[in-house]
């Protein structure tokens, strides 16, 4: 679904990301871990298409298609997700509008008609049940004034209603309480799919537990230092970022 | 200096004088020839002055536009009226200057509740004359400006509205002011009375037909103790009218006034809207300017607090396209007997191109110790953040900024309660700027 090669990124004269390389197939779920400043972020905003990355070389391919080439809504539309670190707070537009908006232009890009008023509100508001929301948060405006948590279970929410192909969750449970992790946990994974991959940033084990993924990678100083099974996050738990760090190849 | 002196409305003003109301009352008169007085030492405000100093209106000067004529009323279309028109209010229609009995729609206003034309209320006759004698150009004087003096002279018509004592009103006044006439000028005063305990929403509309014209109106309000006025100023002027509005508001003890001021129209427009503000009064304005292709937008906005414990808050936003300029000048004044006095000034402005240009200027003169004052001011562009945001949900580039750029403005239209009063107002914001991907059935 997703091939990385060789991928590095500037910002300015800075290069963040020195070389990636990931392959990540339909159904799988990944797990990217890394000390602060390693480039997880970086990446994944790279995937998605922000601006102000310069790509310097190397390639990313999405379902045989140049990723790197599409504009971000185009990427979102073909199926990219990014649950952002920091979500953005958007005053004045709410978030059942925004839902509406996104709904329609993924399903106007794949030919289907608009979706039908009584189906969308009977879609959102299963899917705001499912993550445990309170539905007055619909209508409000987009991240404004939203708790730390409820922004990322916000995020879960837009993933759950849009259903993307590659979900790229940035931190997502940073700043959860622990029931929250388990709901949004739950929400991952009914979800999950032979169709669909996750990339699960993450610094903590404890989202692992609920959500168990198929590889960790180790992203320190803008490489991959590390690749492993579930395991390997048990062990960066215990031992640290320096055990794997003084691996970079040198 | 000289050549203002001379201002060329000054020599068309003897043949207009004996046909402009209010001639049989010598306080009002008096009132007239001093504004005349003052008028022709100076003209029109000069951007030397202070707070003229951002809108130059020379142009009207230049232009010289006629008082039409009563009988010049004459047609309106239908179809185009009923367009202005509030569904389900008391409707007041001025055209050129002069309020229209055939096209007003006053039925069953309730017992005791006056809207009738300035003119007729300005008749020895009348016991309105001894009401006005003590309102009109008590809220503001002829000393404010030189276009209060020149609506002062000028005046010929307007609406003289009053709601007694303890007098709530269940469906909101529209004063529909309209100029249909190419080079006309309708130059209008209006005095708005809430007594007591009552409670009243009036609504100023200010609209024409696509000709070049000036409007000049002055509007005092007068909301008595423990009263709520809801006044909300609808300016959507022909794109090529020069447009000034003032309105001054006197508020007693424990009164409530709330003002929406909607500046969308006019090639240049100024509108200046003061309150004073009595003990534990409040008051709440709220203003929202658009401003496309070459239009020059100016509001320049007054709270003073002269007694203690009053409450003021204020929000203005500002939306420029194109080469548009908008100018936002807004003082508040708190008197040395002004304690606990609880204010809070806010402007934003929203530039959408490199040649627009938003002024503005917050000022606080603050006398009294114990208070809590705040302002801050804005001006910028859309947050590249949110529409990354926004595509990454999908949603392409010009959509985003569209939602975005309406999600601003609406904030302030979402603030009308009335209805039907709203749905005219979005529909004026929708018509000024792109609209795809704003659909106004999800809101
Ligand atoms: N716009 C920018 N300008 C300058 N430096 C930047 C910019 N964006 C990112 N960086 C730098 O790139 C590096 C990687 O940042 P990134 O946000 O990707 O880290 P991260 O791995 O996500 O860290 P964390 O775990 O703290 O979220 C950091 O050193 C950061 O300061
Ligand atoms: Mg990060």
């Amino acid at each position: 679904m997703l091939s990385i090669k060789d991928l590095t990124v500037n910002v300015g004269d800075k290069q963040i990301l020195k070389g990636i390389n990931l392959e990540i197939k339909a159904g799988e779920i990944h797990a990217i871990m890394g000390p602060n400043g390693s480039g997880k972020s970086t990446l994944s905003h790279v995937l998605s298409g922000k601006a102000g990355y310069d790509v310097t070389g190397g390639s990313v391919m999405y379902q045989g298609k140049n990723l790197l080439d599409m504009m971000p809504e185009i990427r979102a539309r073909e199926g990219v997700f990014l649950a952002f670190q920091y979500p953005v707070e958007i005053p004045g537009v709410s978030n059942i509008y925004l839902l509406k908006a996104a709904l329609n232009a993924i399903r106007k890009y794949h030919g289907l008609s608009e979706v039908d008023a009584m189906d969308f509100l009977t879609l959102v508001k299963h899917k705001v049940k499912l993550l445990e929301m309170d539905e007055k948060f619909l209508y409000r405006a987009v991240n404004e004034g939203f708790s730390g948590g409820e922004k990322k279970r916000n995020e879960i929410l837009q993933m759950a209603i849009l259903e993307p192909k590659l979900c790229i969750l940035d931190e997502t449970d940073s700043g959860l309480d622990i029931d929250a992790l388990k709901v949004v946990a739950e929400g991952v994974n009914s979800l999950r799919s032979n169709d669909r991959a996750f990339v699960m940033i993450t610094h903590y084990q404890r989202l692992l537990d609920y959500i168990k993924p198929d590889f960790v990678h180790v992203l320190a100083h803008g490489q991959i230092v590390k690749s492993g099974g579930a395991e390997l996050a048990l062990e960066l738990e215990e031992k640290g970022y320096s055990w794997v760090e003084n691996q970079v190849v040198a | 200096m000289s050549a203002v002196a001379t201002s060329r409305y000054v020599a068309e003003y003897g043949a207009l004088a004996p046909t402009l109301p209010g001639q049989s009352l010598p306080w009002l008169q008096q009132l007239r020839r001093d504004a005349l007085t003052k008028f022709s030492a100076n003209g029109f405000p000069s951007p030397r002055e202070e707070e003229w100093r951002y809108t130059n209106v020379s142009a009207i000067e230049k232009r010289l536009f006629t008082p039409a004529l009563k009988q010049s009323s004459g047609q309106v279309d239908a179809d185009w009226l009923k367009a202005q028109q509030l569904d389900d209010a008391w409707s007041v229609v001025l055209v050129n200057g002069h309020f229209s009995t055939e096209y007003s729609q006053l039925d069953s206003l309730p017992d005791g509740v006056t809207v009738i034309s300035m003119a007729d209320a300005l008749v020895e006759t009348q016991d309105f004359a001894t009401l006005l004698e003590t309102h009109l150009g008590h809220a503001v004087n002829n000393a404010e400006h030189n276009l209060v003096a020149f609506n002062t002279a000028w005046f010929s018509d307007g609406v003289f509205v009053h709601v007694p004592a303890k007098q709530v009103l269940t469906k909101p006044i529209q004063l529909l002011h309209i100029v249909t006439e190419a080079d006309a000028m309708a130059t209008t005063r209006n005095v708005i009375m809430v007594d007591e305990l009552a409670e009243a929403q009036v609504i100023e509309t200010f609209v024409g037909l696509d000709n070049a014209y000036l409007t000049a109106a002055v509007t005092e309000v007068f909301v008595g103790q423990n009263a709520h006025l809801t006044l909300t100023k609808m300016q959507i002027e022909s794109e090529k009218a020069y447009h000034f509005g003032g309105t001054y508001a006197k508020q007693s003890k424990d009164a409530r006034f709330t003002h929406h001021n909607f500046a969308f129209g006019g090639l240049l427009a100024r509108c200046d809207i003061h309150t004073d503000l009595d003990q534990a009064s409040e008051c709440e304005l709220n203003g929202l300017y658009l401003g496309v292709k070459r239009q020059h937008i100016d509001n320049h906005t007054r709270i003073n607090h002269l007694k203690p414990h009053a409450i003021s808050r204020e929000m203005y936003k500002g939306v420029l396209d194109d080469r548009a300029k908008g100018v936002f000048q807004g003082r508040v004044i708190v008197a040395e007997d002004a304690q606990k006095t609880d204010s809070q000034m806010n402007n934003r402005n929203l530039l959408l191109s490199d040649d627009a240009e938003a002024d503005t200027k917050p000022q606080l003169e603050i006398y009294a110790d114990d208070v809590k004052c705040g302002h801050g001011v804005t001006v910028g562009q859309l947050d590249e953040k949110s529409i990354f945001y926004l595509q990454s949900r999908s949603v392409d580039e010009e959509t985003a900024r569209n939602m975005l750029t309406f999600a601003f403005a609406n904030e302030m239209v979402d603030k009308i309660k009335i209805k039907s009063l709203h749905d005219k107002v979005l529909e004026q914001v929708l018509a000024r700027f792109p609209q795809e991907g704003v659909e106004k059935d999800w809101l």
